[in-house]
């Protein structure tokens, strides 16, 4: 009896389609949200694009903590998958969740080291990039 | 391995302590004891487990008036790191213990070693229990509980409950009579996210041994429950099955599929953790059997072996099943 070959006849396929459209749709809900805010933001309070965009952006990680916090934000994501897990609300959600699942183990050992759990790959790999490029760009645009 | 068998186990007392999840899937109303959220009236999700233990150890204590000095031993188990659970609750006990991990072959695991106990070294009377809680098995085995990760299909969600039982050499209605230890198996397996066809095979080596050694089948039991493997699982192990071109298996069923209805609840593939099987045999087998409903009921609690750390170094799963046979005097 081959057990592989009868796990495999019961492995369920992976919703691919259906994940792709709806993290497109959401994903692009976000987007145009990001843009309606950004442009609100720049027309009310008179701001330039880019003190505009960080304001965008810090308002996207708030909603993201808020909702995080109110156990929303993992059954939108369940739904959404990618297209909430890419933009800036993914990352705020990694940190958001890491740190109320601290709580308990009290500000140092549970919220203050656990905060970057899972964020901290994201850090890691996105400086040593960051500093990578920077080396080659200095050498290469001098 | 030899089965082995008993003849002066008997059931004194059960009792279960449920989540409201679980409240509301099918064996709604048939536990002893429900919480509406995950905190349990305490401060974290760790001492809301401990709490419904407790609850269950008390209740299944006061329902039969037994005192707290006869019982002579206590074996039992959870999934938190260190048995956490277990001990902490146990401090305050008095009565000399010993913690098992099976993961979620524990209530199985615990039924076993409290049988040897009684029949072999003079034991008068034996508490088992165990408990699984959703919120602390996440955190753990998965991912923090807000962290928005998109779960497959296949995901099996853990139960949140507390289970105990009293065995005593006093005659009752329901007796322990046989049991077969499981070995640890293992096929390379190492999808985390589906780990009921992870423990098909550990529930099919268990089960084949247990049938050998006892030159049964599955008609003669009233029913065959295997602890949480799940729909995808159940259907794998029943495939093995039919291979070996065993007949009946409409009496096979699984415990993870009786906990919760995976259609109308939101519990991806069945429930799972070692308090799965624990709740539906006591919540619903034992219940059964003492309405004679079942005359005898074999239940094979399963368990995915699996540590953190060695699924990060690209290890499989190994997995384990322990089988007992519950009979209507």
């Amino acid at each position: 009896m081959d057990i592989n070959k009868i796990v495999k006849e019961h492995t369920v396929k992976k919703a691919s389609v259906k994940n792709c459209v709806s993290a497109f749709i959401s994903g692009g809900l976000i987007g145009a949200f990001g843009q309606f805010l950004l442009e609100f933001y720049q027309s009310l309070f008179d701001l330039s694009e880019a003190n505009s965009v960080a304001l965008m952006v810090i308002s996207i990680i708030f909603i993201t903590a808020i909702l995080t916090g109110l156990c929303l934000y993992d059954k939108m994501a369940q739904k959404c998958g990618a297209g909430v897990f890419i933009p800036i609300s993914g990352f705020a959600n990694a940190l958001t969740s890491c740190a109320l699942e601290g709580k308990s183990e009290g500000l140092i050992f549970g919220i203050g080291s656990n905060m970057f759990k899972l964020a901290g790959s994201v850090l890691t790999y996105g400086i040593s990039t960051a500093y990578l490029l920077g080396i080659v760009r200095y050498f290469f645009n001098i | 391995m030899k089965t082995l068998k008993f003849d002066n186990v008997y059931l004194l007392s059960s009792a279960s302590v449920a989540n409201r999840i679980e409240n509301q899937g099918p064996l709604r109303g048939q536990f002893d004891a429900f919480y509406e959220d995950f905190y349990c009236g305490e401060k974290s999700y760790e001492q809301g487990e401990i709490r419904m233990l407790r609850d269950s150890f008390n209740l299944a204590l006061s329902k039969n008036n037994i005192k707290i000095d006869d019982v002579d031993l206590v074996y039992g188990g959870d999934l938190i790191n260190q048995l956490g659970i277990s001990h902490y609750f146990m401090k305050n006990i008095g009565i000399p213990f010993i913690g098992l991990y099976g993961a979620c072959s524990t209530s199985c695991l615990a039924a076993i070693n409290a049988s040897i106990a009684m029949q072999n070294n003079g034991v008068d009377c034996v508490a088992t229990f165990c408990c699984s809680h959703n919120a602390t098995a996440e955190r753990q085995f998965r991912y923090p509980n807000e962290y928005g990760a998109q779960k497959p299909v296949t995901t099996t969600s853990t139960v949140t409950g507390a289970g105990t039982m009293v065995f005593s050499k006093q005659k009752s209605n329901i007796k322990l009579t046989q049991c077969t230890i499981g070995k640890v198996c293992d096929f390379d397996f190492k999808e985390v996210n589906d780990m009921g066809s992870a423990m098909a095979i550990a529930a099919y080596d268990t089960l084949i041994e247990h049938f050998k050694n006892t030159k049964t089948k599955f008609i003669d039991y009233d029913l065959v429950l295997t602890g949480d493997l799940s729909n995808i699982g159940l259907a794998v192990l029943k495939d093995m099955f039919t291979v070996q071109k065993y007949q009946n298996l409409d009496r096979l069923n699984d415990c993870g599929l009786l906990i919760y209805d995976i259609k109308k609840q939101n519990v991806f593939s069945g429930g799972s953790g070692c308090g799965c099987s624990m709740l539906v045999t006591i919540a619903d087998v034992f219940k059964k059997l003492e309405k004679m409903t079942y005359k005898k009921v074999l239940i094979c609690a399963t368990g995915a072996l699996l540590s953190n750390v060695m699924i990060q170094q690209k290890m499989s799963i190994p997995s384990i099943a322990h089988c007992v046979v519950y009979e209507r005097v």
